[in-house]
C-alpha cells in the first residue's frame, strides 16, 4: 500500500515537472528572444531599408524584408485560398463528406501537410529551373502556396463540418443547386475563414526553407513579380550567421520583430476560432 | 416578382444546373490537381535524382561516407546518420516528456490549470523554426558548451547533435502533446470509473487503462513527431554544426539531410552532378516522411471511426 502510494505521489511530480518544462519551454524561448533583441531594437529598424555598409554594422534596417515577408506569405494565402475554398467545397458539398473517397482526400492532404518545406522549396526550385524563371517574389510565392494549400483545405474543411446539416438540408429542399447550397455555407463559416487565413499567413511568414532558393534576396523593396525579394526569417538566419557584433545584434533584433508579428497573428485566430466554436453551439 | 413563363422558367432552370455541373467539375479539378502534387513532387524529384543513381547505385549512395562532390563522389550516410542521431535525441527527450504532461493536462490539471496551459502549448507550435533556431543559438548552444558538455568530454563548441536534438524536441513538443490528449480525452470515462473504483491509484489507472488504450494514438502521434524532425531545416541546421561526418557521441557536429540541401544550393549547379545529388537527398527525405505520414494517419482516421462507431 505505502508502495503504491509512493510510485503515485512520485510520478504525480514528474508529471508537474514535465508540464512546467512544456509549458515553460514557450516562456524561455521568447523571453530569450526579448532579452536579446529589445536592446537592439529601434525605429530604424522597421523604417529603414538595408543602407551602404549595412552588413559591416553601418546603418539601416530591415523593412525590404518585412514588406518581402508580408508579400510573399499575403501573396500565398490569398493563391492558396483560390485554390482551398473550392477543394473543401468539393469535399463536403460534392462529395459528401463522409465516404471513402473524401476521407482518402483528408488523409492525402494531412500527409501533404507533414510534407517538409525543404522538399517544397526544393521543389519549386525544380519547376522555376524548368520554367527558367530566376529567384523572384513570384517564385517564393507560388512556393510558399504550395505548403500553405493543405492547412487551408483541412481548417476550411474542419469549419464546413462544423455547419449544421440542417442548413444545408433546407437550401436543398427549397431548389437550390449544391452550388447555390455552397454559397449559403460559405457565409456562414466567414469568421473560419479569416481563422484559416490566419494560419496560413502565420506559417508562410515564420518559413524559411520553401523560400530559400525560391524567393531570393534583395536589399531594396520589390516593386515587380519578377525582382528577387528578401523574407525576414532569411535576414535572420543570414545577420546571425555575421561575425560583426551589431550586425547579430540586427538578427535578435529581427527575430523580435518576427516572434511579435506570429505570436499577434496565432493569439488572433485562436480567439476568432473560440468564438466561431461558440456561435455553433 | 412576376411569374415566369414556363419556357423561360425552364431555361433558367437549365442554367443554373449547368452553372452548378461546370463548377463542379472545376472544383473536381481543383481538387485533382491540389492532391496530385504529392505525385508530381515524387517523380519530379525521382527524375532529377536519376543522374547520380545512376553514376553510382542506390546501395553506394546510402551507405558510402565518401562525400566528395568535386570527384563525383557522394554518399549520404554522414547525414543519413545525423538526421537519424537527431531525430532520436529529439524523440527520447520529447516523447517522455510529452506523455507525462498530456497525463497531467488530462487526468490531474484542475480545469482552471487546463485552460491556460493548453493555449501556451499553442502558442508554441505557432513559433517560426528560424526563432526555434535563435534560441538554440541562443540559449542551448552556450548551456551546452558550459554547463553540460565539461562534465562529459574535454571540449565541445557546443554546435553539435545533441543541441540539433534539443531544439527539434521543443519543436515537436505542441505536435505530440496536442494530438496525445486529443487521444486520451476520447478514452471512455468508464473505463477509468471501473478501474478507480477497484481501488487502483490514479496513476496505476493511467498505467493500465489509458496508456493501453491510448497506445495506438500515441505510436501515431510519435511517428508523425519522427517525420516532422526529419525534415526540420532552419532551425537543426543553426545549431548542429554541419560537419559531414558520422557523430559517435552527442557532443559531436551532425549534418542532417534537409540541412545539406539548404546550405549547398548556391553552389548547385556549379558542380557537375550536383544537383542531382541534392535532388537526391530531397527525394530520400520526401519518401521516408511520406511513408511515415501515411502509416501514421491511417491510425489516427481508424482510431477516429472507431470512436464514432
Amino acid at each position: 500500500m505505502i508502495r503504491r502510494k509512493i510510485e503515485e505521489n512520485f510520478f504525480r511530480v514528474l508529471m508537474v515537472l514535465a508540464t512546467i518544462i512544456v509549458g515553460g519551454s514557450f516562456f524561455l524561448i521568447v523571453g530569450t528572444i526579448f532579452y536579446k533583441g529589445v536592446p537592439f531594437m529601434n525605429l530604424d529598424m522597421i523604417t529603414k531599408i538595408p543602407g551602404g555598409g549595412f552588413y559591416i554594422g553601418k546603418e539601416g534596417g530591415v523593412l525590404n524584408a518585412i514588406i518581402g515577408s508580408l508579400y510573399v506569405a499575403g501573396g500565398a494565402t490569398v493563391l492558396g485560398l483560390f485554390i482551398s475554398i473550392p477543394v473543401a467545397i468539393f469535399i463536403n458539398m460534392y462529395l459528401g463528406g463522409k465516404n471513402f473517397i473524401a476521407n482518402s482526400l483528408r488523409i492525402a492532404f494531412d500527409v501533404l501537410f507533414g510534407i517538409p518545406s525543404i522538399v517544397y522549396g526544393a521543389f519549386g526550385f525544380l519547376i522555376m529551373v524548368y520554367f527558367g524563371i530566376k529567384a523572384s517574389l513570384l517564385g517564393g510565392i507560388l512556393a510558399v502556396t504550395l505548403l500553405v494549400i493543405p492547412i487551408l483545405v483541412r481548417t476550411l474543411d474542419e469549419v464546413i463540418r462544423t455547419v449544421p446539416h440542417e442548413l444545408r438540408d433546407a437550401s436543398l429542399s427549397l431548389g437550390a443547386t449544391r452550388w447555390e447550397m455552397s454559397k449559403v455555407i460559405l457565409r456562414q463559416i466567414r469568421p473560419g475563414i479569416l481563422t484559416a487565413i490566419l494560419l496560413s499567413f502565420g506559417r508562410a511568414i515564420g518559413d524559411v526553407a520553401s523560400v530559400l532558393f525560391t524567393a531570393g534576396f534583395s536589399d531594396n523593396i520589390p516593386t515587380s513579380l519578377h525582382q528577387p525579394a528578401a523574407t525576414l526569417p532569411l535576414a535572420i538566419f543570414f545577420q546571425l550567421g555575421s561575425p560583426v557584433e551589431e550586425v547579430q545584434g540586427r538578427a535578435y533584433a529581427s527575430a523580435l520583430i518576427l516572434t511579435i508579428v506570429v505570436l499577434i497573428i496565432t493569439i488572433l485566430s485562436s480567439i476568432l476560432s473560440k468564438r466561431f466554436s461558440k456561435n455553433i453551439k | 416578382m412576376p411569374i415566369l413563363k414556363s419556357n423561360q422558367t425552364s431555361k433558367m432552370k437549365r442554367f443554373r444546373l449547368l452553372k452548378d455541373k461546370i463548377y463542379s467539375k472545376l472544383m473536381l479539378l481543383f481538387t485533382i490537381l491540389s492532391v496530385s502534387v504529392v505525385l508530381v513532387i515524387g517523380v519530379g524529384l525521382y527524375y532529377k535524382s536519376v543522374p547520380v543513381i545512376n553514376n553510382s547505385s542506390w546501395g553506394t549512395l546510402l551507405t558510402s561516407s565518401q562525400w566528395k562532390p568535386l570527384k563525383g563522389l557522394f554518399g549520404f550516410f554522414p547525414f543519413i546518420m545525423g538526421t537519424l542521431w537527431v531525430t532520436g535525441i529529439a524523440i527520447i527527450i520529447a516523447l517522455p516528456l510529452c506523455l507525462l504532461t498530456s497525463f497531467y493536462i488530462t487526468e490531474y490539471a484542475p480545469n482552471r490549470i487546463r485552460k491556460i496551459l493548453v493555449p501556451f502549448v499553442n502558442l508554441l507550435s505557432g513559433i517560426p523554426p528560424v526563432i526555434f533556431g535563435v534560441w538554440g543559438v541562443l540559449f542551448i548552444i552556450p548551456l551546452i558548451q558550459n554547463h553540460i558538455a565539461p562534465h562529459f568530454v574535454e571540449f565541445s563548441t557546443g554546435y553539435s547533435v545533441l543541441a540539433g536534438g534539443i531544439v527539434l524536441a521543443v519543436m515537436i513538443f505542441p505536435l505530440i502533446v496536442s494530438i496525445v490528449c486529443e487521444v486520451l480525452n476520447t478514452i471512455p470515462r468508464e473505463l477509468k470509473e471501473a478501474s478507480l473504483s477497484l481501488g487502483a491509484t490514479k496513476w496505476e489507472t493511467i498505467k493500465k487503462v489509458s496508456f493501453r488504450k491510448a497506445k495506438p494514438g500515441i505510436v501515431a502521434a510519435t511517428v508523425l513527431a519522427i517525420s516532422r524532425a526529419f525534415g526540420e531545416t532552419i532551425a537543426v541546421l543553426m545549431v548542429c554544426g554541419n560537419n559531414a561526418v558520422v557523430p559517435h557521441s552527442v557532443f559531436d557536429p551532425g549534418y542532417p539531410l534537409p540541412a545539406l540541401i539548404a546550405n549547398n544550393y548556391g553552389e548547385m549547379l556549379s558542380i557537375p552532378m550536383y544537383d542531382s545529388a541534392l535532388m537526391f537527398a530531397a527525394l530520400l527525405l520526401f519518401i521516408i516522411i511520406l511513408l511515415f505520414n501515411i502509416i501514421s494517419r491511417v491510425i489516427l482516421t481508424r482510431l477516429e471511426r472507431k470512436l464514432a462507431a
